[in-house]
This record gives C-alpha cells, structure tokens and sequence, in this order.
C-alpha cells in the first residue's frame, strides 16, 4: 500500500484484498472527521467508499488488481474518486442493469446494491468508464 | 457483551437473538446465518439480531441478512432487527427489507413486537 498526504489532497492505493475496502473507508473516516462532518455523514461516507470499493474488486477484472483512491478535501465537501484499471463498462451494460433492477423492483434483491447505495448517501456521483478501467466518483457536503 | 468479529446467541423458549460486533460482511454474515440456521433448525422461528456493535455493514453483508429472512419466511416466522445506525437503517429501508422484517431502536422493543 502506498499513501502519500498532499496538502488538501490524500492518494491510497489498496490491493484487491480481502477487507481492503476497510482500509480506505477508515482513511475516508479519518478526514470526515477532520473536516468536521457529522457522525451519520461519515458513516455514509465509509459505506459509500466500502461499496464502490468492493465493485471493483467483483467486476473490474483488473489485472494489477489494485484500487486508486483520491480523498480531495476543500472547506464543506469531501470528494472521493475511486479508479481501478479493469475493463470498464459500456452503456449497454448499464442500460441492462438499471432494467434488471426495475424487473426485480417488487422483491428484496440481494445482490447489485453497490452503486445504488453510493447514489443515494452521496451529494454527486459520477462514473467514467472505458477500455481502461472505470472512475467513480462521489462528493459528500457537511450541509447535507 | 459480544467481542470484535463475533456473535453470541442468547435462546429464550420463544425467541432468540443474535448479538453481532464488527464488521459485516461476507464472513460474519456467512456465520451468523449458519448460527441463524441452528436456531431455526431447533424451531426457533422469531429472531432478534442486534446491530448495535455492528458500526460497518456492507451490501454483502446485508444480503446474507436478506437469506436469513428467506429461510424465517418458509416457517412463516419473524425477524426483527435492533440497535441499527441511522445510515444503517436508512440502507435497510432502501433495499426493502423493512417490509419483510421489523426494524426496532432497542432489543426490548424487538422481543416485545412479535
């Protein structure tokens, strides 16, 4: 693991591990805590951090099976970006998820919560995707 | 009072809850619902699980939860949670698991709402 501290800005880089995720929440945690976000708030924060983690662990299919996390802290926001070099998804396969969350929107659905979490804990989310891997990032604000 | 990563079973003659510290994912979901599937086995067919040294659950996590349901449902008994942070419960209500189960503050109210 390599972790440098920039001025406003913390960079992690966590192996594709069993409980890895844990060391990037904690770290997100940490700086929540710093920047003065509630106890709820950065609660959120580590469960939206944990979870995009561990969809790159499942489906990024990245061969140096590492994640790239980015912590950008400015007055009343956290940012985090969390990149992984897999092989990306398209739109396609995004329209394909959102319908088979629809389909199965009258039951508990088990598994495919992930991102759908991170969107709702989050202020803003956005993903990049390609050939290269995939980018998903996610603010949170301490007004929110 | 339970440990880190641990669960203890408290069985009553008509309940049982399951105490859980640490964090929730697929490990100590998969032996908490073996300990789930125990009681059940057993006959016991409402279940408390008591979240409140639980600060972390992830998705995987809560979908052994959902499991544990499932197998409660087929007895056409009861599960009812306690002790949830508000993000936790939050999480719940979003992925639906408030309709199939009861969602409690304290374990008192949990037992006494069977």
């Amino acid at each position: 693991m390599a972790n440098t501290v920039l001025k406003d800005q913390v960079s992690l880089t966590i192996p594709m591990d069993r409980d890895m995720e844990l060391v990037a929440a904690k770290t997100g945690s940490v700086l929540a805590e710093l920047n003065h976000f509630d106890e709820d708030q950065t609660e959120e924060i580590q469960l939206a951090i944990i979870e995009t983690c561990i969809n790159a662990f499942e489906h990024s299919q990245s061969e140096d099976r590492q994640v790239f996390i980015k912590y950008i802290v400015k007055a009343d926001e956290l940012e985090c970006k969390i990149t992984d070099h897999g092989v990306g998804f398209t739109a396609e396969d995004q329209h394909n998820s959102i319908s088979n969350r629809q389909q199965m929107h009258t039951e508990m659905r088990k598994r495919g919560w992930g991102l759908e979490i991170t969107m709702t804990l989050m202020d803003e989310f956005n993903i990049e995707s390609g050939e290269n891997g995939t980018t998903v990032s996610f603010i949170k604000r301490t007004a929110s | 009072m339970a440990n880190k990563f641990d669960i203890q079973v408290r069985a009553e003659h008509e309940y049982a809850v399951l105490e859980t510290a640490g964090y929730l994912n697929d490990t100590l979901g998969e032996d908490l619902s073996k300990k789930a599937q125990e009681l059940i086995e057993k006959g016991y067919t409402q279940l408390v699980i008591n979240l409140e040294q639980t600060a972390l659950i992830n998705s995987i996590g809560i979908s052994i939860l959902i499991e544990i349901i499932e197998a409660l449902d087929e007895r056409d008994g009861t599960l009812n949670f306690c002790g949830l942070s508000a993000t936790q419960e939050r999480t719940f209500r979003m992925m639906a698991i408030a309709k199939y189960a009861g969602i409690f503050p304290d374990e008192k109210t949990a037992i006494a709402n069977f």
